[in-house]
Formats: structure tokens, sequence, C-alpha cells
């Protein structure tokens, strides 16, 4: 017993030790991002057949993902060091980093909440939550070498 | 010492000789009555395209404005480089602060000439060594839309910029090196129009070189390295090298640089980011045409691995 219980507070502690990066934890979020977004993607292009259900499912795992967004957690200070295209300008100007990613929770929440019936409300949509992946690239990441 | 002497006389002549070339070599060189001749009337309806393609917008439109605003040409961008800081004028139809005064030949010699109505040099942060390869027809076209933008009064802060690039007239030698209104890649007869198409855009009105090719240290493109990518020329970071090279887009398809254009997302669903946010924004209002016209001449220019030094890796 007393064994199981070391082993598991051990997990535990290289789990967290695995979690305890933000960056690789905020890039991790940000990869998964992508990838639902592309899923999506291929509905708006007409590359997939629109299913109500299937593309809702898929908005509730994108504001997922927008809501596991914690900027105080993910981007604290003395992370805008080391392997990371997070600009400088975050640290800067925290508040209008956060307002940006309310901004894009906000046009996923209204995505879900109306759960497009057809590929047209859908692209109107995906526009909107679309824009703010480069509104908020623009200013808070650099691109790097 | 008559040597010494004679060898002052000498250096008085040359060094006068030298300033008198110098004065006479960097002098403001107009366009010529034939290039005036084939402007033509204009039409604002082709000018939005050449407008967009242009990106007039992302650096004379107020800093930081969405939407419609984007048409209030009002300048007062700050780009700062190692020259110093250049800040875009006002281009609003303003005829005491933007330029509501200007024919379309004074536009015809900003755009392929570098001179100011009143015949001074204009900084190439202006991006004339361009807009230099650009048809005639072309710019009396974007003159006419511009006609139909509003003027917005209040005039930009001036530039400000370190000793000696603050001097104009030094531009006319920077010119007699870069400015040249022929094209940077050559294609061979029976080259399909869409790369010649993709051609004109990229090289001429939408400025890609600009940012996406090195520099030499007297501020000039590396035609050895077009479009290979490039330390950022202002801000921080780097731009990318859009050639087939290592480090490049030569993975991508043209089905994929013509949906980056239009939706700013990459083939791994990264999205575009820094500068290129406003030029993506530009580019997702031409034609799909022109889009297809861009990717066809990327996939087509000699690729070059990247032309900035890799990122240094902090220790771990």
């Amino acid at each position: 017993m007393r064994k199981l219980v070391i082993a598991i507070s051990m997990l535990a502690l290289a789990a967290s030790a695995a979690f305890a990066d933000p960056i690789l934890d905020r890039q991790a979020l940000m990869k998964e991002r992508g990838k639902i977004v592309g899923g999506i993607s291929k509905v708006v292009k007409d590359e997939e057949p629109f299913d109500a259900a299937a593309v809702l499912t898929q908005l509730q795992a994108l504001q997922a993902n927008a809501e596991k967004f914690d900027a105080d957690a993910l981007f604290p200070s003395g992370s805008d060091t080391g392997d990371t295209t997070a600009a400088p300008k975050i640290w800067e100007d925290m508040a209008g980093f956060k307002a940006v990613e309310d901004k894009y929770l906000a046009d996923i929440k209204a995505a879900t909440a109306a759960a497009p019936a057809d590929v047209d409300t859908l692209k109107t949509q995906f526009g909107a939550i679309a824009s703010n992946c480069g509104t908020c690239h623009q200013t808070y990441r650099v691109k790097k070498g | 010492m008559p040597w010494l002497k004679k060898l002052v006389g000498a250096l008085v002549i040359l060094g006068g000789v030298g300033a008198v070339a110098g004065w006479v070599l960097s002098a403001p060189v107009r366009l010529d009555s034939e290039t005036l001749a084939k402007l033509g009337p204009g039409d604002p309806a082709r000018g939005k395209r050449i407008f967009y393609a242009g990106g007039c917008t992302s650096c004379h439109a107020k800093p930081g404005s969405q939407g419609d605003a984007r048409l209030q040409l009002v300048g007062g961008l700050e780009l700062k480089t190692p020259f110093g800081t250049f800040v875009p004028p006002n281009i609003s139809q303003d005829p005491k602060d933007g330029i509501g005064a200007w024919s379309t030949e004074d536009l015809a010699n900003a755009m392929l000439k570098g001179i100011s109505p009143s015949g001074e040099h204009l900084y190439p942060a202006f991006p004339y060594a361009s807009y230099a390869r650009m048809k005639p027809a072309d710019i009396a076209d974007l003159y006419a839309f511009l006609k139909t933008l509003p003027a917005v009064a209040g005039k930009a802060p001036a530039n400000s910029l370190r000793f000696p690039f603050n001097i104009r007239r030094g531009i006319g030698l920077w010119k007699l090196l870069y400015l040249s209104d022929q094209p940077v890649v050559p294609f061979p007869d029976g080259t399909p129009d869409p790369v010649m198409a993709g051609r004109y855009l990229v090289e001429g009105p939408g400025h890609c070189g600009e940012c996406h090719t090195p520099r030499d240290f007297a501020g000039g493109t590396k035609k050895n390295a077009w479009l290979a990518g490039a330390v950022a020329a202002e801000g921080s970071g780097v731009v990318s090298n859009i050639t087939s090279g290592k480090g490049g887009i030569g993975d991508w398809s043209e089905a994929d640089i013509v949906n980056y254009l239009e939706t700013g997302f990459t083939p791994a669903f990264d999205s575009v980011g820094g500068a290129m946010v406003d030029v993506q924004r530009n580019m997702a209002e031409l034609a799909p045409e022109d889009r297809a016209a861009i990717a066809a001449y990327l996939k087509a220019i000699p690729p070059h691995p990247n032309g900035y030094p890799p990122r240094k890796k902090p220790a771990s």
C-alpha cells in the first residue's frame, strides 16, 4: 500500500513537472486549437459535407480549448524568455492581450449558442472567430528564425 | 615642401569634382513625357484592385484602426528602423495635410521615381523601389480610386532619422544603385501567364520583396537572395522565406499559398501574424485569379535558403 502511494505521488509529481512549463503548456494549447480550426475549416471550404451535429461538437471543442486559455497561468512574468515566440508586448499590455482573447472566446460562444444549421451560417461565424487569430498574432507574437 | 602643396591642391580639386559630381548625380529625375503620356484617364474600379495589391492602408491608415477606418489614410504609423524612425504621411484627400491637391503626374512621380511634387527625394521606406516596376496606367487607376476616399485633416509627425540618413539629397545616389523599372526574376518566353501576372503583382505593387528580401549595407534589397526572408527591417523578429529553398515554403502547394492569402491560415493551421496580418487582409480583397498568380510566381522563382540567421536556442 505504501509503495502504491509513493508510486502514485511520484507519478503525479512527474506529471506536474511535465506540465509545469508554461511555454510548453501554451504551445500545446495553441497546437490543439489549430487542429480544431483545421477541422472546421474543411467544412467551411466545402471539402467536407456540412453535418450540424459534428460541427457543433467541433465548435464546443474549440470553446473548451479557449476556456482553458488562462493568460495569468500560461503567461506568468518571466516566461517571456526562452524558446518562445510570445511578444514582449504581452507583458507590456496584459489587459489588451486578455481583451483579444476574451473577444475570441465570446465569438466562439456566440457560434456554439446559435448552433449553425447550415454551412453559410457557419461560414459567417467561422469568419468572425478566425479574424481574431490574426488580430492577436499581429501584436502579441514575434516570428523568429 | 612643394609636393605637399601639390597633393593638397590635387585633393581639393578631386574633392571639388567629387562634390559637384555627387550633387549632379543625386539630382531628382522626374518621369519623362513619354511615360506620362501612358498614364491615361484612370478608372476607380480598377484602381481599387491596385490599392489593395499595393497595401496602401497597411502603412497609411491610422495605426490600429479597423474596418472602414482603414480607408482614412491619415498616416502616423511609426516604422522604427536602424536608420531612424519613418512616419508614413497623410495621403488622404485633404488638400492641405494630405495629397488632395496632387495631380496624377504628381502621384506617378512619387510612386515611380520617388519624387515629391516639390521636387524632393522621398525616402525609400515608401516602397517606390518596387512601385517603379508598375505600369503608368495602374498609377492613374489608383489615383482615380484614391479620389473616392475621404479627406482627413491632420499632419502625421515628421520622420526622425539619424545622420547622414536625414540628408534627402543622398537618396539620389541610393536611387542610382537600386531604382530600376526592370523585373527582378527573368523568365523565358512561353512562361505561363499566371506566373508573369504574379511577377508583376509581387515585384511591383505588392512590394513583397521590401520585407521578404534581405538588404545589403546600403539598404538595397539583395537580388541574389530574392524573397529568401530577412531580419525584420522594422520592429523585431524575422520575415519568412517565401521561396522553395530550405526553411521556405517548398512544401506548400499553390492551393496552400492561395488559401493563406485568402484566409490567413498556413497548411498546418497556424495563423498569419505580425505585419503580414494587414497584408493578408489586403490580399483577401483581390480577385481569386490574382492570388493564384502570386502563388504561381512564388512556386516558379529560384529557391534560396533562409536569408536570416537561425534562431539561437536557449540553453536548457
